[in-house]
């Protein structure tokens, strides 16, 4: 018997919300949005987690301009998650530091697993996962273990993701997971495909981000992350679904 | 110390056991430590008597076991088998502590020591598990 799965229950009973930000596709945009949702969610005083599940190529401490030395996170009766920008984060990088792990479907779901029995979130208004590309182990581990998790799921109008999208889609619905809504991510036409593809699974098109040339230039910092045009059009998005965060 | 994480895990387990097998009490927990992840045997024990609830009846008395499991491994690229032992030489404090907090991460830093392959499988040992709970 595996206990952890019993440990797991535990440690996410504090959480209000779990959100999933997914897609398929790799590249769309992500992690830059899960970052930007937890700094902004932060922001609007939610407690807030982040978890980068993106376990063969973590990248949101990146984003957030870690810089984890020799350091590993604190323990006291588990693993505290580290503070940046107001939002409570852990990744395996926190561990792996710079060295690169090649891991293999069990492997993940071990390391995904062990990473939410010892990670002490506390309580959390929000914990934005930040999922890998795929609909592989980590995709079906969550709908498995957080059967709450609402995902919200990332596309661009290109025909490419578009059709990844789909599958995904398709696959959630499939699984009874609960879809929080399709946001488009860097829009720089007028196509109302996503909207279309999102109509077509009977799921909220929740509206779209810019293509945003000042993402590069904020990366590694908290505070330029919240101030680029990905993070105004994403507060005006995000403050339909929580009522805290105020638009412009 | 994570320690107190897994012995907390392995409470909750052996509860929700008691819970759907409508046991009222527990008599006895076997649980196998893999030494990939390193626990600390000591602080576990001393873990798993500190997160068990004193109201708690159905766990008053149990006996607890433990069995430290060796971890083996079998290398996917030329399929020799090897233990922890021989490839320990190699890994520096920080690398130990990784592998102790997700053992997963032993792919970062392990490599076969015949022909340097990071592309192995792990056969036993792995972290912590339950064997078998007891109870009426």
């Amino acid at each position: 018997m595996d206990p952890r799965l019993a440990g797991v229950r535990k440690r996410l009973a504090g959480i209000d919300r779990i959100i999933a930000v997914t897609g398929g596709k790799g590249g769309i945009g992500k992690s830059v949005v899960s970052v930007s949702l937890s700094l902004l969610l932060a922001e609007s005083g939610l407690r807030t987690g982040l978890l980068d599940l993106d376990l063969t190529g973590p990248t949101d401490h990146v984003l957030l301009g870690l810089d984890f030395g020799e350091q590993f996170p604190s323990e006291e009766f588990g693993v505290d998650p580290m503070l940046v920008g107001g939002v409570r984060f852990m990744s395996i990088a926190c561990f792996s530091k710079q060295s690169p792990a090649a891991l293999r479907g069990r492997d993940v779901t071990n390391a995904l697993i062990e990473m939410l029995a010892i990670t002490r979130w506390d309580e959390l208004d929000v914990l934005v996962l930040d999922m890998p590309p795929g609909l592989g182990d980590t995709s079906l581990d969550i709908v498995r273990l957080l059967e709450r998790a609402e995902h919200l799921v990332l596309a661009t109008s290109s025909r490419v993701v578009l059709e990844t999208v789909r599958r995904t889609l398709d696959v959630l619905a499939q699984l009874r997971t609960r879809v929080l809504g399709v946001l488009e991510n860097m829009k720089s036409d007028s196509s109302q495909a996503v909207e279309q593809l999102a109509s077509r699974f009977s799921v909220p098109y929740l509206g779209s981000l810019p293509e945003d040339s000042s993402l590069e230039l904020a990366t590694g910092t908290a505070e330029s992350l919240v101030r680029t045009p990905t993070a105004r059009a994403l507060r005006e998005v995000i403050s339909a679904v929580f009522p805290q965060v105020r638009g412009s | 110390m994570h320690e107190f994480a897994l012995a907390d895990a392995v409470i909750s387990a052996a509860l929700e056991t008691a819970d759907k097998q409508n046991l009222s009490h527990i008599t006895a927990i076997a649980v196998r430590i893999g030494e990939l992840q390193q626990i600390d045997r000591e602080t576990f024990e001393f873990a798993l008597k500190e997160v068990i609830p004193n109201s708690e009846p159905r766990l008053a008395g149990t006996s607890i076991t433990l069995e430290v499991q060796h971890a083996s491994f079998r290398c996917r690229a030329c399929e020799a088998e090897f233990t922890l032992d021989q490839t320990r030489g190699p890994l520096v404090e920080d690398q130990l502590e990784a592998i102790h907090f997700i053992p997963e991460l032993a792919r970062a830093f392990i490599r076969c020591p015949d022909c340097r392959s990071l592309d192995f499988e792990l056969l036993t040992g792995r972290g912590v598990s339950i064997d078998y709970i007891e109870g009426e």
